[in-house]
């Protein structure tokens, strides 16, 4: 049995916060989850994969987000408890749903998820997603801890239910990475059958219905701040004059400092779990005891202007500071060392930093990038399209995911990269304003996310380059998750259709396709030039199972390669294609035949022909 | 600035070494221990050869982030990467590390240096506490796999009672936690690591 459907209420288990989430949403009664994968939220999507396959609860990997919170929204609608979720940029993806869905509402439980990534440790933005609360008029909770992770799933189950509004449940990588004891709490049996009522006049937008239903949102609101006001994760503790507003792990931050500084009978802490609407009343009852307060929040300055606002209507004039006086930045994560240093100097409490060693006489520490594996199928993509376009002129937009990695030197294909699927729609423009050839890269799981709008734009305005597709077989960033292209059967799992890229390419109306495999390498550099010399949309599709992915499948691989003596060390191998298990010894080119996948790309683009196969011996 | 219950413990290696699994032995250890325990890791493109960095609190404290100069032990898995977390130690930090080196492509491909061990512990010695280094990964092949090197380390952290664990609940935790195939050799892993550290430092 999957540990996460455990009966055992009291029960202490070691948790990632990813694990507590989907806990809790396990003991809330969880009936449908959906999902587009994204770091740092992946983990919950994984479990609620795995826990679907032995219980009755309905799980899916959504083509997108918006997709993900449309399904949701509908099962929600027919009445059962349902959950979406998504890293940060997802919330973007699906705006479009949920600022409407806001005034339409639900009937069962619906949970957004969103997990926000400041320092952005695998994302493109920090964005804090707490304005979406604000932005929307839907509620926003978040934790502080791996246990409120797993308990504020059921809390927003109820608020959302009893407003009749989906609620964003808000995280940040520190609670979805961070590990913990958590205590088990009872499992409420999933509700999960459900109907959709019609009911056109609350349900249909049109400006006439819109209109009252802006004013219901409103007033929902208003409800909601209610709740907002006495909620047990809205909690003061102490009774100093030195005010603290904070929020998710800054709370953490703020507690072990208040000790450490022993300043615990000093100060007064308001911890915010429950951020939109703020609890203004109790707020502004806070302000009143306190001489000075401190903000202390990662991200924007969301609560620290509204409390000033209340101040302002309170005309206090005590001093409210936080990121406009410099204490905090708006910029990256904090951590315990900086939130102390504040702390004391906005309470002038003597403190003396740890000393950070003198690291001036260390030596230079070889940097450890992140690299594509191994026989990726991406370098040998990556490699054909380079040499195929060498002496063009040429601007490469590439897209999110793993490929990503190909901008880096000595490969160093993609020039430009915003979001999810816009590798389709920039090259259209660029394509207007540029006489350089434009090459697009895309992957599989991203082309069905969003590049396909952009195609058949591309299609349809006449616009002129080339997309590179690059089919690996899985969704392989954030953990090898399935998409639509994948077959469900190789993995012995029976439900599901298949998608063909190469359709969808054809029936958009693409009229130069070719599919080629990466690892034979020139068929691939000629197939890929035709393209590039096509004058129109022309679209290669680069098909070769993830080798990470297929190693995990245990799939049969090609013979480790070794470098014989023929090697006259012109390391075009390791210049060129800088796979990593190359490595150099007593100034000779060697292969790790633990790394080599077999893939053959080195052996074919030797100029002496001298790598080979290891022989069975 | 440690407050007086609290042990903030450091571990980094490089992708593919094991060392989320060794921070999970270790949670467990503390859970069976009944000590506090709170972790945090950062494993972003792990996957690709990139560094894995866990955060481990014991005791008084709610944080799972340990800031710079704030380490009371690190856990270094492979010798560049236990320099590279210098930052995070002070003058009362023991640092433990494995010597196996595990270059970066950029140093197997010659384009960059790696650091002389010599030096490397000498700049460690000089910079923290108490330095423990020896080759974890010869005594992992000793254990019988080559890959318990996460094992051999953890052996040797105990012996050093820098954390608030006992040598039998860690035991325990590495039977509950590990593949059962591997919990002989990551057994023997452990005890090797163990004996290791005793006549160092």
């Amino acid at each position: 049995m999957h540990k996460l459907l455990t009966e055992h209420p009291g029960l202490e288990m070691l948790l990632l916060g990813n694990e507590a989430i989907a806990r809790g949403a396990v003991e809330a009664g969880v009936a449908v989850a959906t999902t587009y994968p994204g770091t740092p939220s992946s983990e919950i999507s994984t479990n609620f994969f795995q826990i679907s396959r032995e219980s009755n609860l309905y799980f899916e990997y959504s083509t997108n987000e918006k997709v993900a919170l449309e399904v949701a929204a509908a099962t929600a609608n027919c009445g059962v408890r349902s959950m979406c979720v998504m890293k940060h940029v997802g919330m973007n993806v699906a705006a479009d749903v949920f600022m409407t869905l806001a005034y339409i509402g639900v009937k069962g439980g619906l949970i957004i998820v969103t997990a926000d990534d400041p320092y952005m440790f695998s994302s493109q933005n920090e964005q804090d997603n707490r304005y979406y609360g604000k932005f929307s008029g839907l509620p926003v909770v978040e934790p502080s801890s791996v246990q409120e992770a797993k308990d504020m799933v059921a809390y927003a189950f109820d608020i959302s239910e009893k407003l009749q509004q989906p609620v964003i449940f808000r995280t940040t990588t520190r609670i979805n990475h961070s590990t913990a004891p958590v205590v088990f709490g009872k499992i409420k049996a999933a509700e999960t059958s459900g109907d959709i009522s019609k009911d056109p006049f609350n349900q249909v937008p049109v400006p006439a219905v819109a209109r009252i239903l802006h004013a219901r949102l409103l007033s929902k609101l208003e409800t909601a701040e209610n709740m907002s006001e006495n909620s047990e994760y809205n909690f003061i503790m102490g009774n100093g004059a030195w005010g603290i507003i904070c929020n998710g792990v800054s709370y953490n931050y703020v507690s072990d400092a208040a000790k450490d500084l022993n300043i615990e009978h000093r100060v007064k802490i308001f911890r915010i779990g429950f951020s939109h609407p703020m609890p203004r009343s109790t707020i502004k009852g806070f302000l009143k005891e306190c001489e000075k307060v401190l903000v202390v929040e990662e991200g924007e300055p969301f609560m620290e202007e509204t409390v000033k606002m209340l101040a302002q209507e309170e005309k206090l004039t005590l001093p409210i500071l936080g990121k406009s006086q410099k204490y905090f930045s708006r910029l990256y994560e904090f951590d315990p060392a900086l939130v102390r240093q504040s702390m004391a100097t906005c309470f002038d409490v003597a403190y003396t930093p740890a000393k950070v060693p003198d690291l001036s006489d260390i030596p230079e520490i070889p940097e450890r990038p992140p690299n594509l594996c191994a026989g990726c199928s991406h370098r040998a993509t990556f490699y054909a399209v380079k040499k195929a376009s060498e002496g063009m002129d040429t601007i490469c937009p590439t897209d999110i995911g793993c490929y990503t990695l190909g901008f880096l030197p000595p490969l160093a294909m993609g020039d430009f990269l915003i979001c999810m699927g816009a590798s389709a729609g920039v090259s259209c423009g660029f394509s207007i304003k540029t006489n350089k050839k434009v090459i697009s890269f895309i992957g599989d799981s991203t082309f069905f996310h969003s590049g396909i709008p952009g195609l058949i734009n591309a299609v349809y305005n006449n616009h002129n380059f080339t997309m590179v597709i690059l089919d690996n077989g899985t969704t392989a960033m954030t953990g090898h998750q399935p998409n639509p292209g994948v077959d469900m059967k190789k993995l012995d799992i029976d439900g599901y259709g298949i998608v063909s890229i190469e359709e969808i390419v054809r029936a958009v109306g693409v009229s130069h396709v070719t599919v080629i495999r990466p690892y034979r390498v020139k068929k691939s550099i000629h197939a890929v030039k035709e393209a590039l010399n096509f004058k129109g949309v022309s679209v290669v599709i680069s098909k070769e199972m993830c080798t990470l992915y297929a190693r995990g499948l245990k799939k049969a691989r090609g013979k480790p390669f070794f470098v014989s003596d023929k090697c006259k060390g012109h390391k075009d191998c390791i210049n060129e294609l800088a796979c990593p298990a190359f490595f150099i010894e007593d100034n000779r080119v060697n292969i790790d035949p633990v790394m080599c996948s077999g893939c053959s790309v080195c052996a074919q683009i030797c100029p002496e022909h001298a790598i080979l196969p290891i022989k069975d011996t | 600035m440690n407050t007086m219950n609290t042990t903030r413990l450091i571990i980094v290696a490089v992708g593919g070494q094991g060392n989320l699994l060794a921070s999970r032995v270790i949670g467990e250890a503390a859970l069976l221990s009944d000590i506090d325990v709170r972790m945090s890791e950062i494993h972003g493109m792990a996957q690709r050869g990139g560094v894995v960095e866990s955060s481990i609190v014991f005791g008084d404290a709610q944080s799972t982030v340990i800031s710079d100069g704030e380490s009371d032990v690190l856990l270094g898995f492979e010798p560049s990467e236990t320099l590279r977390a210098l930052n995070k130690c002070n003058l009362n930090t023991v640092v433990i590390t494995n010597l196996a080196k595990l270059p970066s492509f950029t140093v197997t491909t010659g384009k960059s240096v790696y650091p002389d061990l010599d030096v490397l512990q000498e700049l460690i010695r000089k910079k923290t506490a108490k330095l423990i280094a020896f080759d974890a990964a010869s005594m992992a092949i000793k254990a019988g796999n080559v890959l318990s090197v996460n094992m051999v380390l953890l052996g040797a952290l105990i012996q050093t009672h820098t954390v608030p664990l006992s040598a039998e609940n860690v035991k325990e935790a590495i039977i509950k936690r590990t593949r059962k195939a591997f919990v002989e050799s990551n057994l023997k892993a452990f005890e090797l690591g163990f004996s290791a550290a005793q006549g160092l430092g």
